[in-house]
């Protein structure tokens, strides 16, 4: 095997290309985790997300619009989740598996007359200076928009549940709807509002997927990240950076698997496909087995204003 | 007297197949405490809920200082100056003070200023607080200051206060008057619901009663009776439970070093528990709730395994066998959640009664259920403890609380039982069932059974046991007899004060 033939500088740039997805996914995951709401429907919004994007950004030439419409129907997916639990009670859980069903059979059905086309992609983005430093340059500072826009994400998720009021009565939805509601916010309301949010952000994964990662359209090519992804919001316990590491982790480890395949390692192909999966379950599982898992207290519980 | 704050005139709201109130109507005046009185389901709550605005009146009016008053939203009642303390549901326990407090409030203040006033308020008024703690980790009577500082920080004119004190010990009731005739002479009007009467007769000025729905009567409750208030209350005689002293039989329950970690975040470990039960004696334990409750009737019941030698019962050892095991040998318990750890909510009655008296009622034979026998077991509880339901076959949820509590104490009681552990029996339940759940416990002593009530409702276990201690973080107080126990005692042993020198009756025999 010939490790010198992984070049790290690329190994570092196509890890943030690899784990953008999951890190959206995630992010849009824990907020709506965060008002007390499990949606199990993410890999369904993912896939559904990616072929939309896919279709608007083949159709105008515009990837930018293709995000933007991938975001409108990965939350537009959502609403229906969202009125189904929220407004007609039913089960978080089986509505969540049935919603990711849907989305896979919607996104193929949709899909079909656009197999092996080559989307338009969106540019790198030239940082004057930083883009020209050498090897930190070409590793973190030149990507993409939506690299840098996931980035961001987080850093405004953790300053907006931290510092804001909004965080705050987000926060306190998702510990006790019954409080909440004595105090006298509209339980339901927020919960939508978070459930759209975290709808339009697994519509964007899966557009970045399609319209960046690949760049083209095949049925199920999602492949189980919107599963991770909610596994990595658990494992983060609920924590906006954790759910960075956690990402990055698994991109990581993805990419550099697949490098070491390259390299011809002499571990079978089985056990370094899983291993992305077990590296990154097992990290996270380390890292919150410390107590204090700040799962929110309501999660997954249904509301109803009766009492 | 001046123009009144608060008129409340015609005020009626129906639910579908129960009138809530009906043509209610009184006057809170500027610096007046009024005492809402009733029994459960007397539509106390449903008329609060429509002053601070979370339920609207079918018809009749509020008016707030001469102008109409007609709340869309809690919102804007509290905007109005009508700030609300509740009994339940109104913490975040993973959130910390301040953020609590800014949740109830129109327009928070950064934390750190919100913090330091905070600070400032909570002294003042004699309720000290740190902001930055965990609202989980205080306890029951720090929560309920959290509440009322929330309150107090918006300078309300009106205060609504649901049963402030069913959770304190008769120390912090004492501060928290304190607190309440302060804000009185300050000219705020207090609303102040609870059925603990002495309460009412010492800190009220008008007390206004009523009774499904309706309001029975207004009066000054310093001038009337306990008694007669009580029956207003009920609309009919009350009698007390009572019971000839008898003399104690053999020790049957032995519980010696009990100890248990605590079974979760939020919960209690208990620490060196000891207590001996008699035949026909029943043990009061007292004491503020969340100090290990919970968890020694879970110890006593089987649900926990405790460390072998720690229970015993007729000197055999019983702290390794499971529920089941101990129902088999007489020790039956009756936890305090009614919902889901007495009673499967969604289950019926027989299938509950099936699942709590199959050992001794005989309700299996070789592994199939004897579904007409747990009928019929269903039906004599329903029937000897005047439980309310259409039939045993309707779920457990359906039934009112103080229903379904009578019909789950009656389940234990009468299946017999040698040691029966008891946790809250009456809570939630109005007068007249309470009356008669704690004469069906002192029935069952006089037959010869012990029994541990574990209890927050001082009044209850002065009213019923032999003997009592007091629960305080896990550890248990000695054991003294009731007879002769002051109030101030019982306050002491509830705080942790153990006074060793009064000596362990049960040791010294």
């Amino acid at each position: 095997m010939d490790l010198s033939s992984i070049n790290p500088i690329l190994l570092i740039a196509s890890l943030m290309v690899s784990a953008t997805p999951i890190l959206l996914a995630a992010l849009g995951e824990l907020v709506v985790e965060k008002s007390g709401v499990l949606n199990l429907g993410v890999e369904g919004m993912m896939i559904t997300g990616a072929i939309c994007g896919f279709a608007i950004g083949v159709n105008t030439g515009s990837p930018v619009l293709g995000f933007m419409f991938a975001a409108i129907c990965g939350a537009l997916l959502s609403l229906a989740f969202g009125i189904l639990t929220q407004y007609l009670l039913s089960n978080q859980v089986a509505t969540g598996l049935g919603l990711t069903l849907v989305g896979l059979g919607l996104s193929s059905l949709i899909g079909k007359p656009y197999e092996g086309i080559k989307s338009p992609t969106l540019q790198k983005m030239e940082i004057p200076i930083l883009s020209d430093l050498p090897i930190v340059g070409r590793m973190l500072f030149s990507h993409d928009p939506m690299v840098y826009f996931s980035i961001a994400l987080v850093a405004v998720v953790w300053a907006v549940l931290k510092y804001t009021r909004a965080g705050l009565i987000l926060r306190a939805v998702g510990e006790s709807h019954d409080a909440a509601h004595a105090l006298g916010y509209k339980v339901v309301r927020i919960r939508i509002m978070a459930i759209l949010f975290g709808g339009a952000c697994a519509g964007l994964a899966g557009a970045y997927i399609s319209l960046v990662r690949v760049p083209q359209w095949t049925e199920g090519m999602t492949a189980g990240a919107g599963w991770i992804a909610l596994a990595i919001v658990v494992f983060a316990s609920w924590k906006p950076w954790r759910i960075l590491i956690g990402a990055y982790l698994f991109g990581g480890v993805t990419v550099l698997q697949l490098n070491l395949q390259a390299a011809g390692a002499k571990v079978p192909v089985e056990v370094l496909s899983m291993s992305p999966y077990l590296i990154t379950i097992l990290v996270l599982v380390i890292i919150s087995a410390r107590g204090n898992h700040g799962a929110p207290a309501a999660l997954g519980k249904i509301f109803h204003a009766s009492r | 007297m001046s123009d009144p704050l608060l008129r409340l005139s015609g005020l009626t709201k129906a639910y579908p197949g129960v009138i809530a109130n009906s043509d209610v109507s009184f006057d809170i005046h500027k610096g007046e405490v009024h005492a809402l009185l009733g029994e459960n389901g007397a539509g106390k709550s449903t008329l609060v809920k429509m002053i601070y605005g979370l339920v609207k009146p079918d018809s009749g009016t509020m008016t707030l200082n001469g102008a109409p008053f007609t709340p869309p939203a809690p919102r804007a009642a509290r905007l109005s100056g009508v700030a609300m303390v509740f009994q339940h549901f109104s913490l975040f326990e993973a959130l910390n003070v301040a953020e609590n407090i800014a949740l109830g409030m129109e327009d928070a203040p950064k934390q750190r200023d919100l913090a330091a006033k905070i600070k400032d308020v909570s002294h003042q008024y004699g309720l000290p607080l740190d902001p930055y703690m965990r609202v989980g980790d205080l306890s029951a009577g720090e929560r309920q200051r959290v509440e009322i500082i929330r309150c107090l920080l918006q300078n309300p004119k009106i205060l609504i206060m649901d049963e402030p004190t069913s959770v304190l010990t008769p120390q912090e009731v004492e501060i928290l008057f304190k607190t309440l005739r302060q804000l009185k002479a300050e000219g705020t009007a207090i609303l102040y619901i609870s059925h603990k009467l002495e309460e009412i007769r010492s800190l009220c000025d008008t007390a206004t009663i009523l009774r499904l729905g309706k309001k029975v009567a207004t009066c000054t409750p310093a001038e009337t009776s306990a008694k007669e208030l009580a029956e207003m209350m009920v609309g009919e005689t009350l009698h007390v439970p009572e019971r000839a002293a008898g003399e104690f039989g053999e020790v049957l329950l032995d519980v010696n070093g009990l100890s248990a970690p605590a079974p979760s975040e939020f919960g209690t470990a208990l620490k060196n528990v000891c207590f001996t039960v008699r035949a026909g004696e029943i043990l009061g334990i007292g004491g503020v709730a969340g100090n290990g409750q919970d968890e020694l009737l879970g110890a006593l019941s089987g649900e926990v395994r405790a460390p072998a030698g720690a229970v015993s019962l007729r000197g055999k050892d019983i702290s390794r066998l499971g529920p089941q095991e101990r129902r088999s040998l007489g020790v039956l318990a009756a936890p305090e959640e009614r919902l889901g750890h007495a009673a499967v909510p969604d289950m019926s009655l027989t299938e509950n009664a099936m699942l709590s008296g199959a050992i001794r009622k005989g309700l299996v034979s070789s592994g199939f259920l004897n579904w007409g026998k747990a009928k019929d077991f269903a039906d004599e509880v329903i029937k000897a403890f005047d439980v309310r339901t259409p039939s045993a076959s309707n779920a457990a949820r359906s039934l009112s609380g103080g229903n379904l509590q009578k019909f789950v104490i009656g389940r234990e009681v009468l299946q017999d039982p040698d040691v029966l552990v008891v946790n809250q029996p009456t809570w939630g339940v109005d007068a007249s069932a309470a009356a008669a759940i704690r004469q069906s416990l002192m029935d069952l002593a006089e037959k010869g059974a012990a029994l541990v009530v574990i209890s927050q409702d001082l009044d209850e276990l002065m009213e019923i046991s032999d003997h009592f201690a007091a629960l305080n973080e896990g550890r248990l107080s000695a054991t003294r007899p009731i007879q002769g126990l002051s109030v101030e005692e019982i306050g002491l042993m509830m705080g942790g004060v153990h006074d060793h020198s009064g000596a362990n009756l049960e040791g010294a025999a």
